[in-house]
């Protein structure tokens, strides 16, 4: 984009102000998938959180929940306890590789139909559209003087938007706490959800800032994604592309027709300007690939329906590569190479990255132990010239039942082994109870007599034996002796 | 190379973009004079405004004797204050458990234990870290706490009566006050036969190179075994140290055990009852007993 596209400013004034976009309504297959896809999001973000999933008595039954007090993340059947927040990496890592392949293929299709930011905005379009009338009628009422009709609309374009925004930020709370309970409470005016009520009116206002004021700004100011994509993309990758090749040089209808019998060439554009006036951010693709343009397609559509209407074939406009335009041009034909190293490694690294995640999903132990040597002091000596050693181990229990864990150890031997509060059993066993769903941790000491035969390090090992399943977890630490 | 000069007053048009220029040039490449985006000026001024609104509001001078205090009466002791409170809040509930428990049973219930010992490693890191160590692990003349060797006992109720009143803190009526005499000093035995007493001791606790003689035995009879014992194993009554284990608090070679004898003295330990409260005392005691030294 160049700075004369984004709005004058009259000479020596210190800002430019931002230049009111009108995008004119649009019909066609693009349009059409845009709707289908925001139906199809909105649906999801709106009524996740009223997906029921049976987790059995005592654990929530919402399938996606974030419960921040008990430091749990539900997602359908998978529970995620804080130590294994490398699933979320894991899909973090999955989310950008899914990205850079959806952009090494059809550039910025994400921007264009996925994006948050354009879903909202395409939904706030709407609204307007539907009160205040199409691109021509908004800008005729702006430029024009204010009569009551106006500010009537005005009131209820910005109420609905309004009602959006609260309706989105309502959505979001939900995900952090049990979904009807919730909507009973803040319908009901219940005390002591002033957080919920804090977050819906952060999320209302900067959904009604970003969707209803900021819109395309956001994607050309705000937005890091057309940088980086700038710097990922390469000449295969197919982009919404005027195929200039086909359309150049303009000219109007009677004048191209006139060449065309003549048997001289024409260009199919007659400059008509349709891509420009339906383009939410305002570019004109005839110009190139420019930053601003977030791939909706919308121009595609437009100008097909003016190829339609004078009688030429569709997709002057089309998801189109540069280099194929220049191919065509010279009379090559083109082409098109979906399979190429960068597709296939990210295609490869997202299959591995997802099988790792599968795999360690479904082999994950319900049961943990952890083991932290004390620091200070690392060693102690007895009376009697045994030294011991003082460990906090944790035990936890990630299912939905009590379960006692026995703790044994091995590596040092005739160690003698107590935990701090835990009595040992008739046979001498260390037995740990860990109530469903919880951690405990216990102080262990380890003892040993012969010591001082081993100077420096021992390896030790620390088992815990689920008793009913006698499925176990070692963890590896050391005896220190002085 | 362009003949005109940088930072010539040339300002003009750029026929491109049709936007003015600042007239800076440098090896032909001329600085456009575009314009900032007003949402971005408007921003700069709020901040600001901000910035003047936030000084007048918060302390932010300096002046010689203080400083400015600001209009809405913020200050950062008051917030610590009320964060004071409020911890004490979410703590309520344990306190008052721990509390009414009685201290033999705390260590029984795994959710009160682990409570009373994250308290208890504060209260110690704050009040009894500077002399036993971080982690209790003592020093020469400042004892571990870990290890199972006690002078005054380490059952809970003798570990919460030496939090409590403390070791030869005269300003606590109850403190314990027992000390070793200093038999040198106050010539109760000459040098010699402190040398032998110490060779009988180190005698006793197996220790490389200590000689056991008659003349020793008796003299540790006559003079020591009234507190340390006659078989010097110590008691927990008097803090007198059990002198046949491996540990030592000042140390164990011959000079530092007959300088002991000599000099007589011991360790001195405040009293914090009235400087701790109640819970925070259970929760040292508990604590220090779960170190792994508790009897
Ligand atoms: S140029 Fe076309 S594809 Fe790009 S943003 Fe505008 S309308 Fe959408
Ligand atoms: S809509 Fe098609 S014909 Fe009209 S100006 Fe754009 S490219 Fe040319």
């Amino acid at each position: 984009m160049t700075s004369a596209d984004m709005g004058k400013a009259k000479s020596g004034s210190l800002y430019a102000p931002r230049k009111a976009i009108y995008p004119k309504e649009v019909e066609g297959e693009f349009r059409r998938i845009k709707w289908g896809l925001l139906a199809f999001t909105l649906s999801v973000y709106y009524l996740l959180p009223f997906v029921r999933w049976d987790r059995g008595p005592g654990a929530p039954s919402q399938a996606v929940l974030v419960d921040f007090p008990h430091r749990r993340f539900y997602f359908f059947f998978i529970e995620i306890w804080p130590q294994e927040v490398y699933y979320l990496t894991g899909l973090l890592i999955l989310a950008a590789l899914v990205l850079f392949l959806m952009n090494a293929l059809a550039g910025r299709v994400w921007c264009g139909y996925l994006c948050p930011q354009t879903v909202w905005t395409d939904l706030y379009l709407a609204a307007e559209r539907w009160i205040e009338g199409d691109a021509r009628e908004r800008a005729r009422k702006d430029a024009g003087p204010r009569s009551a009709k106006i500010w009537r609309e005005k009131i209820a374009k910005h109420s609905l938007w309004l009602l959006i925004a609260w309706w989105t930020g309502g959505a979001w709370v939900l995900y952090f706490a049990d979904a009807p309970t919730l909507v009973y409470a803040l319908a009901t005016f219940q005390p002591g959800i002033s957080e919920a009520y804090i977050w819906i009116g952060i999320l209302t206002f900067t959904t009604y800032m970003l969707a209803g004021h900021m819109r395309e700004q956001v994607c050309l100011y705000m937005c890091p994604w057309p940088r980086i994509q700038a710097a990922l993309t390469d000449e295969y990758a197919l982009n919404v592309t005027y195929r200039y090749d086909r359309g150049e040089p303009r000219m109007s209808l009677k004048q191209a027709s006139a060449l065309r019998l003549a048997g001289a060439p024409a260009g199919d554009c007659v400059d008509c300007g349709q891509c420009v006036a339906v383009c939410p951010t305002g570019v004109d693709i005839r110009k190139g690939a420019s930053f601003g343009c977030v791939q909706c397609g919308l121009c595609i559509d437009a100008c097909d329906a003016v190829m339609g209407k004078i009688g030429r074939s569709a997709r002057l406009i089309a998801y189109d590569t540069q280099m194929n335009c220049d191919r065509r041009r010279k009379g090559e034909a083109p082409v098109y190479k979906p399979l190429r190293a960068r597709t296939i490694i990210y295609a490869a690294l997202i299959l591995a990255i997802g099988a790792l995640m599968t795999a360690k999903l479904a082999t994950r132990e319900d049961a943990a132990l952890s083991v932290l040597h004390d620091r200070n002091p690392l060693a102690v000596t007895l009376k009697d010239g045994s030294i011991r050693n003082a460990y906090t181990i944790r035990f936890a229990n990630m299912s939905a039942e009590p379960r006692r864990f026995l703790l044994e150890t091995s590596g040092v031997e005739d160690a003698e082994v107590e935990i701090v509060g835990v009595e040992p059993d008739i046979e001498g066993r260390m037995i740990v109870g860990v109530g469903a769903d919880q951690t405990r941790e216990t102080r262990v000491l380890v003892t040993w007599r012969g010591a001082r035969r081993a100077k420096g390090q021992t390896p030790i090992l620390f088992t815990s034996k689920e008793l009913e399943s006698d499925a176990s977890v070692t963890m590896r630490d050391v005896f220190v002796t002085p | 190379m362009s003949t005109r000069q940088a930072h010539s007053d040339a300002a003009r048009i750029d026929p491109h973009s049709k936007t003015r220029t600042t007239g800076h040039e440098w090896d032909g490449i001329e600085e456009l004079d575009t314009p900032l985006p007003r949402w971005w000026v408007i921003t700069f001024y709020a901040t600001i405004l901000w910035s003047i609104g936030y000084f007048l509001a918060y302390p932010a001078l300096p002046t010689l004797s203080g400083g400015t205090q600001g209009l809405i009466g913020w200050h950062s002791r008051a917030s610590v204050a009320r964060d004071m409170e409020q911890l004490n809040e979410i703590r309520g509930p344990v306190l008052e458990r721990l509390a009414n428990a009685p201290l033999e049973e705390i260590e029984a219930r795994p959710q009160l234990l682990s409570a009373v010992r994250a308290l208890g490693a504060a209260a110690f890191a704050n009040n009894c870290a500077g002399c036993h160590g971080a982690g209790a692990q003592g020093a020469k003349g400042y004892p571990n706490l870990n290890d199972d060797d006690w002078l005054w006992g380490g059952k809970l109720a003798d570990i919460r009566r030496t939090i409590e009143h403390g070791v030869r803190w005269d300003a606590d009526k109850e403190t314990r006050s027992e000390t070793m005499p200093a038999f040198g000093r106050d010539g109760m035995l000459d040098a010699k036969q402190i040398s032998i007493v110490a060779d009988q001791v180190r005698a006793m606790a197996k220790l490389p190179g200590g000689k056991a003689t008659p003349q020793g035995a008796k003299l540790f009879d006559d003079n020591c075994s009234v507190c340390h014992g006659v078989d010097g194993k110590g008691n927990h009554d008097m803090g007198a140290p059990n002198l046949t284990d491996a540990l030592w608090l000042f140390g164990s070679d011959k000079e530092t055990i007959a300088s002991r004898i000599a000099n007589g003295g011991g360790g001195v330990m405040p009293a914090w009852k009235d400087r701790l409260d109640e819970p925070t005392i259970k929760a040292l005691t508990i604590y220090v007993h779960t170190l792994g030294g508790g009897e």
